[in-house]
């Protein structure tokens, strides 16, 4: 079988496999089999997302979270790449460290999210800061990951160009790193999300988050499920951007 | 006492150094001392009360840790095995694991209700996708040149894929469950905070109700060091599995 | 270690095309070949990257079928499934990391359902053959490449093949590895009798090993030019400093210079063909 009819077949079995849990979806919640307190029709939340779409009620809050995402993001990787690359300057750091920071995904570090409010009050500020410490660890073990895998022989080279260090680290070793890092911005992101719309769970002042708990709190189901799939949908965006960012890079540079 | 056990005492004590820095800066209200934190946690490990909770919470975990790792295994090893499967599923898996989970919390809130089958459910869901994807990927990336030696001593498929992939796919495999392990946890947690009335993340919450700091951090600091445990256990065994391979 | 008597293999008009995908076109990698090798011959093939050598061992081994023509192992046709009696070894590492060098060799002999004393006894034996005695119970991660291949053909060997393929089993070694494995296949040539086909891009070690060198063309692979090198059967690597050895190494270079030109696409298409 040809390698491109393959990939169609692939294509066209995958987007039947979704279009069919989306319409067996429909058919139990229409049919009552899903009772609709616990999850309205696909169609129902399509139309409340439309609506909050268009309708602009919830428009500060949407762009309270993507700014909080945004700025948490940031945060995370250029603190995260400077730390990754402090830590694999000095592996004597690094050794008992890194055992320690693959356990740091394990525990819900939103807890924190109190002390953070006492310390920066109601606001976004304790919202960045919670969702950068979330995002900041995936951008620092990428970081020292992506910098272990620059081949020695390119090192070398640098060497022998007689590069400062801070050259040789901006203008080659970053670049050579570049996979990896993409790999840790792609990462830094989606925990930074977590962070933030846990948070936003929580206690907020405005956001999706809030705006879910709070439809949720009411029984607004509609609300709430168009607001999910909102936040759905954009997260799945902006990660499919990075991560096909992400593929290219590892095309292009080639196994490692 | 050797390097390395230096290393790690330095580290800890630098560890030490910045926590108490920032309860300095930052005051007993959002951070408590180190002292205070280790304190209130060998108190809570003397604590009836206390270990209620945990007992809870392993439960929980226990459970959603093998519905995850039979689950996922059996999953990945299907879609490893089954080249197209595996090439339809392949983005799906990845984008459902891609997913932040606290968005659908309270989705599985609605389905399960409050309690035992909250927690477990998610626990599983942030579990199953990094197990089934690791073994999937362990599956299809053994060296073509294992197989082909099979092949050459004109082993069955059966054989072959009981004495040669399964073995050659295992590092992988655990190393899949040591992450999944780990998001399993955290999941169970999270359904704890939200969805309990009993359990460590349930303590967490009235916790954080009440602004016990102390609280808070000491049970954070327990929790963090059972889940290094765990994961120091796992890749031993990972590392095991690999010969030095 | 004998194998009871060793394998013929014969080659009439094999050709192996590689069906294309859409838009482009089909592969043509091997062929038409004609060849016989006598049973217990040493016969090497080389050839420029790319040219099929790989694949033809793939025909020989019964792992792939021929498109067109027949191929035979003892007068029974090769139809893309492995007969019993035949024995390989791959340029990438086979050794299994899960193993110790014991389990190892033991391995196919486990599968086949011999008995454990059977076992044990043949093991030994063969690690015996390959100077592995001592790291029985070592794993494969500690040991170097040479002696990981060394595991591989000793796994091979245990099961007492009647044609040993090997497809570049050096290639990852350094040169004087490279030599004193040399000898060692001879050694093992000499005493189990079997027959051995030895694909290499090595000329010199095709040289000195064989008792033919078949010299295949640019792909679509065909046989140039099948030199004999009349070696006596006790040869080792100092065959090197014999007289004719140049002329050997010589004549396969007058050939296949102009194919590893052509391979790398920079002379035009091959006129060269011996079918």
């Amino acid at each position: 079988m040809g390698w491109r009819l393959h990939i169609t077949k692939v294509g066209a079995a995958r987007t039947a496999f979704v279009v069919l849990v989306f319409a067996a979806l429909e058919l139990l919640c229409r049919l009552g089999v899903i009772p609709l307190v616990t999850m309205i029709p696909p169609s129902e939340m399509v139309a409340s997302l439309w609506s909050i779409l268009a309708g602009g009620t919830f428009n500060n809050d949407i762009v309270f979270t993507l700014y909080n995402i945004v700025a948490a993001a940031v945060l995370a990787v250029v603190l995260g790449f400077f730390l990754g690359a402090g830590l694999h300057a000095l592996p004597r750091l690094r050794r008992p460290l890194v055992p320690l920071l693959s356990a740091y995904y394990a525990v819900p570090t939103f807890v924190f999210y109190p002390l953070l409010i006492v310390a920066f009050g109601v606001g976004r500020t304790a919202l960045i800061v919670m969702g950068a410490m979330f995002g900041i660890v995936a951008m620092i073990v990428n970081t020292t990951l992506g910098l272990d895998h620059v081949p020695p022989a390119v090192d070398r080279t640098a060497a022998i160009l007689r590069l400062d260090r801070w050259r040789r680290l901006v203008l080659v070793r970053l670049p050579a790193a570049a996979p990896h890092l993409v790999t840790g911005i792609k990462l830094a992101v989606a925990y930074s999300v977590i962070g933030i719309v846990a948070g936003e769970f929580i206690l907020a002042t405005a956001g999706m988050g809030k705006r879910i708990a709070f439809s949720y709190d009411n029984f607004d189901n509609r609300t709430m499920y168009g607001m999910l799939l909102l936040l759905l949908i954009g997260v799945m965006i902006i990660n499919g951007a990075l991560s096909a960012w992400e593929r290219r890079l590892h095309r292009r540079f080639g196994q490692q | 006492m050797t390097s390395r056990r230096f290393d790690h005492a330095l580290l800890l004590a630098g560890f030490l150094a910045i926590w108490q820095v920032l309860h300095w800066a930052a005051g007993a209200d959002v951070v408590s001392s180190p002292w205070a934190t280790i304190a209130r946690a060998v108190e809570l490990l003397g604590a009836p009360a206390f270990w209620g909770h945990v007992r809870a919470t392993l439960a929980a975990f226990a459970l959603a840790s093998v519905i995850s790792i039979a689950g996922g295994i059996a999953l990945g090893l299907w879609l490893g095995l089954r080249h197209f499967a595996g090439d339809v599923a392949d983005p799906i898996l990845g984008t459902l694991y891609s997913i932040p989970k606290i968005t659908l919390y309270p989705i599985i809130l609605l389905m399960f209700g409050l309690g035992v089958s909250a927690k477990v459910a998610f626990g599983v869901i942030h579990g199953v996708f990094p197990i089934a994807i690791f073994t999937m990927n362990a599956v299809r990336n053994v060296a073509p040149v294992f197989r082909r030696t099979a092949l050459v001593m004109r082993l069955s498929p059966v054989t072959t894929a009981a004495t040669v992939m399964a073995p050659a796919a295992l590092p992988e495999i655990l190393a899949g469950i040591r992450v999944g392990v780990a998001l399993t946890l955290l999941g169970t947690l999270i359904g704890e905070l939200f969805a309990a009335t009993s359990g460590l993340g349930f303590a967490l919450i009235r916790a954080m109700d009440v602004h016990a700091v102390v609280d808070i951090l000491a049970i954070t600091l327990l929790l963090f060091c059972f889940a290094a445990c765990v994961n120091a256990s796992l890749r031993l065994v990972e590392r095991r599995a690999r010969h030095g391979g | 270690m004998a194998a009871k008597f060793s394998g013929r293999i014969s080659l009439r008009g094999v050709t192996k095309v590689f069906p294309g995908h859409d838009g482009h076109p089909d592969v043509h990698a091997l062929g038409p070949v004609d060849l016989d090798i006598a049973a217990g011959e040493f016969v090497s093939v080389v050839g420029p990257s790319g040219c099929g050598k790989s694949t033809l061992l793939d025909v020989l081994s019964g792992l792939a079928a021929a498109t067109a023509g027949t191929a035979t192992f003892d007068e029974k046709p090769l139809v893309g499934q492995v007969p019993d009696g035949i024995g390989a070894v791959f340029q990438q590492d086979a050794s299994f990391f899960w193993l110790n060098v014991w389990d190892n060799v033991a391995f196919g002999l486990r599968r086949r359902g011999v008995s454990a004393g059977e076992v044990a006894r043949r093991v030994d034996q063969a690690l015996a053959f390959m100077g592995l005695a001592g790291f029985a119970r070592a794993y494969p991660a500690q040991l170097s490449g040479g002696m990981r291949q060394r595991v591989c053909i000793a796994r091979t060997l245990v099961l007492e093949p009647k044609v040993l393929l090997l497809d570049e089993p050096f290639g990852a070694l350094d040169q004087q590895t490279r030599l004193l494995m040399g000898d060692e296949l001879l050694r093992i040539w000499r005493e189990t009798g079997a027959t051995v086909v030895l694909i290499t891009h090595a000329l010199d070690e095709a040289a000195m090993l064989s008792d033919r060198v078949a010299v295949m063309s640019a792909r679509p692979g065909r046989f140039i030019d099948i030199v004999t090198t009349c070696w006596p059967r006790t040869r080792d690597s100092r065959i090197v400093s014999d007289e004719r050895f140049g002329a050997v190494t010589a004549r396969l270079w007058e050939k296949l210079r102009e194919e590893s030109l052509r391979a790398m696409g920079v002379a035009g298409p091959s006129e060269n063909t011996k079918s």
